[in-house]
């Protein structure tokens, strides 16, 4: 019973800490923007590091979109629509859901980690010693490279699947959809909405799993355990967060 | 210069996930055919639009020319009420021109055609597409079938 | 900032300092005074929170009751900026250096000149250098923290903390783990930044011999209270018989040898077995 309680308390507590983390991170933020240079250097390790398996996985998931749905589309007679099948499946879903579940388990994995060794290890005791705010130095512009990466790899997720190696691959060169009805079929049934939806929901994955990354680094316990620790949380709290919102924004949005 | 190296990375990067947007918009979304603010709204009333969605298709002898924006019920006539929008380019349209709700194939979606019609007056923002057709409900046309079909085989009765 | 003129020459007055972690109590009512341009040790036995003291002193702790000030000024009650502004006066070094592990030796002694001082990157390099010849490692500035060994992590996060020319330094361990000769270059280090530079030295550690030969001014802490202090020779001929134990390293004395406990005889034969 007491067991149980101290667990909620804890759990209730750590949700607070989190609410004033954000608050300082928001509080550090005008002073990061003042240097692009931080947030630049971040969004090579967060961003540009992520791209190759993004640009893999969406090719992959592409093709088996593309396979699936001609499989099924084929008995109607309906394989021109392939390529709605997938667009759809990819901009509304897959693409920001997947690319979040990827980016978190490579980039917000590696910023909990990088945070917490640098707690263990007193460099940020040192820089505030050194009169350098950490917050400002190193997670808020952690924080904004995260927010900025995420769209943009999930929009060079969706063409991947979508376009280059994906669906298209697979549909026209492959099972020999006609080229012209995959892209027009696309283009008649997925409106701006999807699009806005898409970018929304990548913008939203992208804010939770660096705020949960910054987070479980800054706060885990200055031992190999603890950074362990803090980034196996990481991974798995953000993509339950990323699951449970993506049904949210869905149900939110659904017209 | 290790730095600039990583900078021109980034810089790379960004400009990739800008150009997937670019492409998102413009390759796979249809922003090109009609843009939000270059475009005029008309109206039609229909008896029955089927399965006519808003964002559906509207065309013209097979060209896109503007989307399906809102579908309300007309509370005086009971009838459909479809608002249309059309991308500015397409201003010369006769006035008299007649509206279809049409299926792309045997299970596509629901767009609307327009055939132009031979007045000199063009659609302009606000008017009203007079000549309509209703959606052909698949229903209606098998009742229709089975009802002829009856008139006709009276001799010989159908068989089961 | 310039601090407020303080006539007096002590730089860091600490007073009735009470602090603890949850039911343990590390201080239980501690003054300290830090004499300016000098060199004070701070001693004890381990565990006895001596790094507590620097991260309170350096305002990163917060004390439960009791008062700091540096230069005349209360750390605790000071505003972020503040504080920030009084740390620029302070340089702290940390046991195992905290040096930024993701830049060069040349960077991590550019990195607070960078962060604080608005200067030509010629000024930032001349000035790096000359702290780092100081420290006698101008030759390893293109190293990364992970090929230095231990006392050369030291000399590097010293010569970061002497960048910004503080007013004090306190070094937390210095001597841990060196051997013979890293832990002679240290000590000449750490008198000579104080001789030269008239830097204020703080200097924590439970080696006795070789702080007692370079501080001016030694405190013994231990359970939570000052147990004495004064010049190495008077502290040599401390009353107090837990200063003795300490200062010879006998194993049991006032300190006890083994942990509170019941009776040996009673533990083994199990009263409630």
């Amino acid at each position: 019973m007491s067991a149980a309680l101290t667990i909620i308390g804890d759990f209730l507590a750590g949700l607070g800490r989190a609410q004033f983390f954000l608050l300082k991170i928001l509080g550090a933020l005008p002073a990061t923007l003042l240097r692009p240079r931080l947030v630049v250097h971040q969004v090579y390790s967060v961003g540009v590091l992520s791209l190759i398996i993004i640009v893999i996985s969406g090719s992959f998931v592409g093709m088996v979109l593309g396979l699936q749905g001609y499989r099924t589309l084929v008995r109607f007679g309906a394989e021109d629509s392939l390529g709605v099948f997938v667009a759809m499946v990819i901009v509304r879903e897959l693409g920001p859901v997947v690319t979040a579940l990827l980016f978190a388990g490579r980039a917000g994995s590696a910023l909990a980690a990088e945070i917490g060794l640098m707690k263990a290890t007193d460099q940020l005791s040192a820089m505030e010693m050194m009169a350098v705010d950490p917050m400002r130095r190193v997670i808020a512009p952690r924080f904004l490279a995260g927010l900025i990466s995420m769209p943009l790899l999930s929009g060079i997720f969706c063409v991947m699947a979508i376009g280059v190696a994906g669906g298209h691959a697979i549909g026209v060169e492959l099972l020999g959809v006609d080229a012209g009805s995959y892209w027009s079929q696309i283009r008649a049934s997925v409106a701006a909405e999807d699009l806005v939806q898409s970018f929304t929901k990548s913008a939203v994955f992208g804010f939770t799993i660096s705020w949960v990354a910054v987070y479980q680094g800054y706060h885990a316990a200055p031992t190999s355990d603890g950074v362990s620790r803090a980034t196996t949380s990481t991974v798995v709290v953000s993509s339950l967060a990323i699951l449970a919102l993506d049904l949210a924004l869905t149900a939110f949005m659904f017209r | 210069m290790q730095s600039r190296a990583l900078e021109i990375l980034v810089g790379f990067f960004v400009c990739l996930g800008v150009a997937a947007v670019f492409v998102l918009t413009f390759r796979v979304a249809s922003l090109d055919t009609v843009g939000t603010g270059d475009s005029f709204s008309v109206t039609a009333s229909f008896e029955n639009i089927g399965g006519l969605k808003p964002g559906a298709a509207v065309t013209m002898a097979g060209v896109k020319i503007g989307r399906v924006r809102a579908i309300t019920i007309d509370p005086v006539a009971f009838e459909a009420e479809v608002k249309i929008d059309i991308a500015n380019s397409y201003n010369m349209i006769p006035e008299d021109s007649d509206a279809k709700i049409l299926t792309a194939g045997l299970l596509g979606e629901q767009y609307i055609g327009i055939s132009a019609g031979g007045a000199e007056k063009p659609l302009a923002d606000g008017s009203k597409i007079k000549f309509t057709q209703s959606a052909l409900v698949l229903e209606n046309i098998i009742g229709q079938f089975l009802t002829s079909s009856a008139s006709q085989g009276q001799q010989q009765p159908a068989a089961e | 900032m310039p601090p407020a003129p303080n006539d007096s020459d002590m730089l860091v007055r600490v007073r009735g300092l009470h602090f603890g972690h949850g039911t343990r109590k590390i201080y239980d009512g501690v003054d300290v005074d830090i004499p300016r341009g000098k060199v004070t040790a701070i001693m004890g036995p381990s565990g006895t929170g001596k790094t507590t003291l620097l991260r309170i002193i350096g305002g990163q702790w917060r004390p439960q009751q009791g008062t700091v000030e540096f230069d005349g000024v209360d750390v605790h009650k000071a505003t972020q900026s503040k504080l920030y502004a009084m740390r620029k006066h302070m340089g702290l070094l940390f046991q195992n250096g905290g040096l930024l592990t993701d830049l060069s030796v040349f960077d991590n002694v550019a990195f607070p000149l960078r962060e604080h001082a608005k200067l030509p990157e010629a000024m930032i390099r001349d000035l790096v250098l000359m702290k780092l010849e100081a420290v006698g490692l101008r030759g390893a500035r293109d190293l990364f923290p992970e090929q230095l060994s231990g006392g050369m992590s030291r000399r590097v996060a010293l010569a970061r903390a002497i960048a910004l020319e503080p007013d004090m330094v306190m070094y937390d361990e210095p001597f841990a783990g060196q051997d013979p000769i890293s832990l002679g270059v240290l000590m000449r280090l750490i008198r000579s930044l104080n001789q030269s530079l008239g830097i204020t030295s703080v200097v924590v550690s439970h080696d006795v011999d070789e702080l007692l030969s370079i501080a001016d001014h030694v405190y013994i802490l231990g359970g939570g209270k000052v147990l004495d202090h004064g010049t190495p020779d008077s502290i040599r001929h401390s009353q107090s018989a837990l200063v003795q134990q300490f200062l010879k390293g006998e194993p049991d004395g006032p300190i006890a040898f083994h942990y509170k406990a019941r009776p040996y005889s009673e533990d083994l034969l199990g009263a409630d077995r």
